[in-house]
């Protein structure tokens, strides 16, 4: 027998999942959605979503480094990288490359790494650095490509490069394939008075949301259940969102289908399903106990419909999430689960 | 009472590695060189020895007796001589020495006398219990805790369930699996002594459905209505609060026993020593161990005496002595590490992991927590680690009591679960272990303010006592004065009154006053007064 026994404490196995292996799974479970982006939208969205993740890390090492904290387990760990492709999802792709600059480094330097780093932030940083941008750049953040299912365009990778980083439009013009979103276009047709149905004739709406953006949405939802089947995230934020949002657009669709668009249209549209799987879930900076992810993911749900129909933005997704991170702390407090062999409330 | 099983919250399918070590008979262990039988292997006080070095004992002979109510004896488990009495190491976390009884067998392992009961019936529930005691019986699923204790339901409440666990719900122990295939009728024939003293109206035996065996053995030989339940393989099982939610749906309250909602939970091989002591007069002086792991060559079960060394079994069991680099005693999920191989097997000792250097790689350096939450989904209470974890680390003492510390049963499933690799069970043993020792300085300290009050009282007492002796004594004097005889002779007695009064108060005075003056004197003023 060995003279020094060592002596470990327990539990003495471990399941082998750690913080890399569940950033690495949520990086893959984006996989068919940024496939099916460059499908319908072209090249931009992986020139930028490399960008952001180059700028992310790099953030985050100079943090790091500024903190005096051990570079390797963070740099590692996913997370930064993580961010930054969330947020190259939100962007538009064919924004101009400094958008992706700032943003990246706002969301890492001030929302991340300001508040003490990985596991500490308030905010979700992607949320923080995607509102920054559309605060401060709003017609850089607006202008948007068609599908190339209506435009018939596809923007290839020499192209997207051009566009991002040179500002020329490659060989179509830019104009020819730039314009406003589905929501967009809902919210400013609906502003001048026309009906939902007379909007929807437009040619840039497929079944249920905008064409491409839908498909969009369905390889989300993909993704999303494959983290559901891994147990990367839970079901309650996805539900409770996705619940909350059909529950209040089925009751104004039914008040006036006129006024209020269906809810699959809301469902399908704009940062819903990249929202409700992958930025909502995001853990650090959402409720934690059971019944208060469902909260917390049905007042997203809800702030995302009211920003939307009677925001100033067509799209509510960021700020909604954005306000439930505030909520988070007090939702957690009022909703503790009943201990076993305590009292039932 | 339904039949349909329930779930516990959370828990976690694991890996059992059963199959290292539940696939071959169960062999005796020999008797070792010296046998180290500690003084506390229960819950509770520790025994006092009743032998003297030099003393020769026979096997099953009581060498210590119980220390006080919540306490058992300890039995010589083989015939010899005491050769020592001292502080040796025993299988504890801490890695502290304690009180030992050493014995050096002779060879012969020749019984002492034996009093076996023909009838158990005919005996009242307080004989049964003092007879458990007697036989030095403690919990042995792990716990220890005095077997006859938790048979006495206290006046005015009845049980109505006992529940035997043979769950063994933690991956590589095997102990109970193998009693229950090898000695069924032991445990049936225990049941049914516990039902007895317990008066209960219905028995169950819960085994994890990963013991077919185990299950169809028991279903061989249960009788008189005793109920023999497969429960699902889920971690952990085999815990009191949980297995009695999986077999009854009772919860037992968070501060309470499992007696208050009117069950009993023993462990099988208790419940196997229980018939040994009733039925054959034998105390408890050896039980099952499950030796595995990847430091042992051949993973078995061994019935083993108390008091051998850890150490021997390892070897019994063709350890690459080289090899092993720690030594768990009990499961991979709440064992604990010996700091000696040659600490002792006691009562609560079911099984021993040897670990190899690949088996425990070094931990994996703790990332920050980033609230997945993953621990709220496995805890088998429904406790918040992740919360629990973030004010045991501010040392927020109060907090962490707001979100039940002192319901966590310490299984390890959060840190088992959890991607940041925190020990989340260490920072709650470090709460609890700070908790109850604030606890014991407030009692202390309150002792101390009452025994500071009680002596200023007495004080108070006293003075006043004294003062109404004068009174009494100027009053007398007074009214001699007033008879106007013997003038001369009063003058005399008031010089003597006098006098005497002044000696007292000299005599008295200032002894008290230094003394009160040490009491109060902050333990710096000195020092200060001396610089």
């Amino acid at each position: 027998m060995t003279t020094t026994l060592s002596t470990p404490v327990s539990p003495h196995r471990h399941a082998h999942a750690t913080v890399r292996s569940m950033m690495l799974q949520v990086l893959y479970a984006l996989l068919p959605g940024i496939a099916v982006y460059v499908w319908f939208f072209g090249w931009g969205v992986v020139v930028h979503a490399l960008l952001a993740a180059s700028v992310a890390l790099a953030a985050e090492a100079a943090m790091l480094r500024a903190r005096g904290r051990a570079l390797r387990p963070f740099i590692t760990d996913g997370s930064a990288v993580l961010t930054g492709v969330l947020l190259a999802l939100a962007l538009p792709p064919l924004a101009p490359w400094w958008v992706t600059v700032v943003g990246t480094a706002f969301a890492i330097v001030i929302a991340k790494q300001l508040y003490g780093g990985l596991g500490y932030n308030p905010f979700n940083p992607a949320m923080v650095g995607y509102v920054v941008l559309l605060v401060s750049f709003p017609r850089e953040m607006t202008v948007w490509p068609a599908a190339y299912v209506v435009s018939g365009h596809h923007v290839g990778m020499m192209d997207s490069l051009r566009i991002v980083f040179l500002g020329q439009p490659g060989t179509a013009g830019l104009d020819a394939f730039s314009g406003a979103t589905p929501l967009d276009l809902m919210k400013t047709q609906l502003g001048l008075d026309h009906t939902v149905s007379e909007i929807r004739s437009s040619p840039v709406f497929g079944d249920f949301g905008g064409k491409g953006w839908e498909w969009l949405a369905n390889a989300f939802f993909l993704g999303g259940l494959y983290l559901l089947y891994r147990r990367v995230i839970s079901w309650h934020i996805p539900v409770g969102m996705l619940g909350s949002l059909i529950v209040i657009s089925v009751m104004f669709y039914a008040v006036d289908a006129g006024v209020y668009p269906t809810p699959m249209f809301h469902v399908f549209s704009g940062g819903a399903m990249l929202g409700a799987f992958f930025i909502a879930t995001d853990p650090v900076s959402a409720a934690t106990t059971p019944r208060g992810r469902l909260l917390y993911g049905a007042g997203i749900g809800l702030l995302t419909y009211v920003i939307r129909t009677w925001g100033g933005y067509p799209d509510g997704v960021a700020f909604a999430v954005l306000l439930m991170n505030l909520a988070a702390p007090t939702i957690d407090h009022y909703t503790q689960p009943r201990v076993l062999g305590h009292a039932k409330e | 009472m339904s039949d349909r099983l329930n779930r516990f919250p959370g828990g976690l399918q694991l890996e059992g590695f059963k199959e290292l070590s539940n696939r071959e008979p169960t062999v005796p262990a020999p008797i070792p060189e010296r046998l180290v039988l500690p003084l506390q292997q229960h819950i509770g006080e520790p025994a006092e020895p009743v032998v003297e070095v030099g003393q020769r004992v026979l096997k099953g002979e009581a060498v210590a007796a119980p220390g006080g109510y919540v306490s058992v004896p300890v039995h010589a488990s083989t015939s010899g001589t005491v050769v020592d009495i001292g502080e040796y190491p025993v299988p504890h976390p801490s890695g502290l020495k304690s009180l030992c009884i050493v014995i050096e067998p002779d060879g012969e392992d020749r019984w002492c006398e034996r009093e076996p009961v023909a009838d158990y019936r005919s005996l009242e529930p307080s004989e049964l219990r003092n007879r458990i005691r007697g036989a030095g019986i403690v919990g042995l699923g792990g716990a220890g805790f005095p077997t006859f204790i938790k048979l006495n339901p206290g006046p005015g409440r009845s049980i109505d369930t006992l529940v035997l666990n043979g769950a063994e719900c933690e991956p590589y122990i095997t102990c109970d699996d193998r009693l229950m295939r090898e000695r069924p009728d032991e445990i049936v024939a225990g049941a049914r002594i516990i039902r007895h003293a317990l008066q209960a109206r219905r028995c169950v035996i819960g085994v994890e459905d990963n013991k077919p065996e185990a299950l169809e053995a028991l279903e061989g030989v249960a009788v008189d209505g005793i109920e023999v339940v497969a429960v699902p393989t889920r971690y952990p099982a085999g815990g009191e609060k949980e297995l009695i939610k999986v077999l009854t749906d009772l919860e037992v309250p968070s501060d309470g026993l499992p007696m208050e909602v009117g069950v009993v939970m023993q462990n099988v091989a208790t419940a196997a020593a229980v018939h040994r002591a009733v039925e054959r007069g034998e105390p408890l002086i050896s039980r099952y161990v499950t030796v595995s792991g990847q430091g042992v060559a051949h993973p078995r079960n061994l019935e083993v005496r108390l008091g051998t060394p850890v150490a021997d079994l390892v070897a019994q069991c063709g350890g690459p002595e080289a090899d092993v680099a720690a030594l768990i005693m009990g499961g991979s999920m709440m064992g604990f590490a010996l700091h000696d191989a040659h600490a002792p097997v006691v009562k609560t000792t079911n099984c021993v992991l040897a670990e190899t250097r690949q088996g425990i790689p070094e931990p994996e350096p703790a990332m920050p927590c980033i609230r997945c939450g993953a621990c709220a989904e496995v805890c088998p209470v429904r406790l918040l680690p992740q919360q629990l974890y973030w004010h045991a680390r501010a040392k927020d003492f109060d907090k962490v009591q707001d979100y039940h510390l002192f319901d966590c049963i310490e299984c390890g499933c959060c840190a088992y679960v959890c991607p940041s690799y925190i020990p989340l069970v260490q920072y709650y043993r470090f709460a609890k272990t700070a908790i109850w020792a604030q606890e014991r300085e407030r009692e202390k300290a309150d002792l101390a303010r009452r025994r500071h009050e009680a002596r200023l009282a007495r004080l108070e007492r006293e003075k006043q006592e004294r003062e109404a002796r004068h009174r009494e004594k100027r009053a007398a004097l007074a009214a001699r004065s007033a008879d106007g005889e013997k003038k001369a002779a009063i003058a005399a007695a008031v010089e003597r009154a006098k006098a005497k009064h002044a000696e007292t108060v000299s005599a008295e005075g200032p002894a008290e006053s230094g003394d009160g003056e040490t009491g109060k004197r902050p333990p710096d003023a000195s020092s200060r007064r001396s610089a």
